[in-house]
């Protein structure tokens, strides 16, 4: 076998990590705009599913444009926060912040059967990762009307369910303030939930802590617009 | 320097042998751990075979094209260096082309980095061959590794979900409607480790001479 000196060790190592680098770096800055784009309508998608409408990758942006009416941010006090777009706000450095500087973003979206539905981000911890979703309220900003989760890591078959339909479509028609009107968010249930409860849902069996994690996003998160809906709540009464 | 036609029988068997007798799945039992993850769906199994061949049939040119300049103490390294290379660049293009199948794959994807049939085609094959097997052999290697996935997914597809690609094959024969039910045991990681099993059990049964003892 070929013996090498160390000097050319030392410099075959550096020009190859240099070399690597430079390639990947510039693969990377070539790709983001499409990347970019992706996560986009991935966006676009997610709050769509939120209120019922399947949109697809090629169509998103127009049915996007068609059903969401307008969206806007508010502050933890309820009050609209001028000059931030939305769509923009990211949920993940929103949730590190003080809750007085926190950037909450509304969707307002307009389906066929003519009723407003208020489409509000969640973002809370897995099992294995993060875990984050949208959940829209009717235009009593109590009862909600349709759910999208996601995740990033969470095991197939088990706490990865949180994305499938038949657990999204037990949310439907449950309620997030009680019939005084205070906060009680929705509770993912062990085993099964009691069906005439307006706030229980099933948990998923084998993925407890996805579960609690899941229920934790709800309740913090929503938690966060409280003053809001609040506020909402007795305009229309 | 003695140049082999390009498909000379030998260059033949480095592309072929992968494919049955010397399976990096079922002989030579690597790659398990990708095997029972992303088998449950039959799409992503095929991007998963076909990511699994441009990392391979790449590295394994690169390595073999520097197999004369790499110091023997550093090799590891540097495979490593050119595997995770490749396997960054295949995940960001599939981030951007194919954006649902990278999130389907998730982790996967980065996990080829450690998947043992690369590292091992490249230690074994490409540092003591010249270019163009070394080429074959990734394409042998990385097509007999996706032919047991293709297999095991259309398999646990079909029972699992009812489906092929997505499409609801179940349920457009009507075998519902007489009381058929999906296997959920086939979506869960372990039915993809019995069904290799199954498999390994069928290609030694018709290949005594792969049995060992």
């Amino acid at each position: 076998m070929k013996s090498f000196s160390n000097t050319y060790i030392f410099v075959f190592a550096s020009v190859m990590v240099i070399l690597v680098a430079a390639i990947l770096s510039s693969a990377a800055m070539l790709l983001q705009p499409l990347q970019q784009k992706n996560i986009e309508t991935e966006q676009k998608r997610n709050i769509l599913a939120s209120i019922d409408i399947e949109s697809s990758a090629s169509d998103a942006g127009e049915l996007y444009d068609k059903y969401i009416l307008e969206s806007f941010v508010l502050d933890s006090r309820g009050g609209v926060r001028e000059g931030v777009d939305a769509f923009y706000v990211n949920m993940k450095e929103e949730l590190g912040k003080p809750d007085e500087e926190k950037n909450l973003p509304v969707f307002v979206g307009l389906p066929d059967d003519g009723s407003k539905k208020y489409v509000v981000p969640v973002r809370g911890t897995g099992l294995w990762g993060p875990i984050y979703g949208y959940i829209s309220l009717e235009n009593d900003f109590t009862t909600v009307s349709g759910t999208t989760f996601g995740h990033d890591g969470e095991t197939p078959g088990l706490g990865a369910e949180i994305t499938t339909g038949w657990f999204q479509d037990q949310f439907k028609g449950k309620k997030i303030f009680d019939s005084e009107g205070s906060f009680i968010s929705i509770d993912v249930v062990k085993g099964r939930s009691d069906p005439s409860s307006l706030n229980q849902v099933d948990g998923i069996s084998g993925s407890t802590l996805t579960s609690v994690g899941l229920e934790n996003m709800l309740r913090d998160c929503l938690k966060l617009y409280e003053a809001y809906f609040k506020n909402q709540m007795k305009k229309i009464q | 320097m003695s140049s082999d036609p390009l498909f000379s029988s030998k260059n033949l068997k480095v592309l072929t042998s992968p494919l049955n007798e010397d399976n990096p799945i079922t002989v030579q039992v690597l790659g398990i751990c990708s095997a029972l993850a992303i088998t449950a769906k039959l799409e992503p199994a095929i991007v998963m075979t076909f990511s699994v061949l441009a990392v391979l049939s790449v590295s394994n040119v690169v390595i073999s094209l520097l197999r004369s300049y790499i110091p023997p103490r550093i090799r590891i390294i540097v495979q490593l260096t050119v595997i995770a290379a490749m396997v960054i660049l295949v995940d960001q293009v599939l981030k951007a082309f194919a954006y649902e199948v990278s999130k389907q794959l998730s982790v996967y994807v980065g996990l080829i980095i450690t998947n043992c049939i690369i590292m091992g085609r490249l230690e074994a094959f490409a540092m003591t061959n010249k270019p163009w097997p070394a080429f074959l052999d990734g394409v042998g290697n990385a097509a007999g590794y996706g032919i047991i996935l293709v297999i095991v997914a259309f398999f646990r597809e079909l029972l699992g979900a009812g489906t092929l690609f997505g499409y609801p094959v179940i349920e457009k024969i009507g075998l519902y409607n007489i009381g058929y039910e999906n296997n959920g045991l086939m979506i869960l990681p372990p039915m993809a480790l019995m069904l290799v099993g199954i498999i390994i059990w069928i290609q030694r049964k018709r290949k005594p001479e792969l049995i060992e003892d």
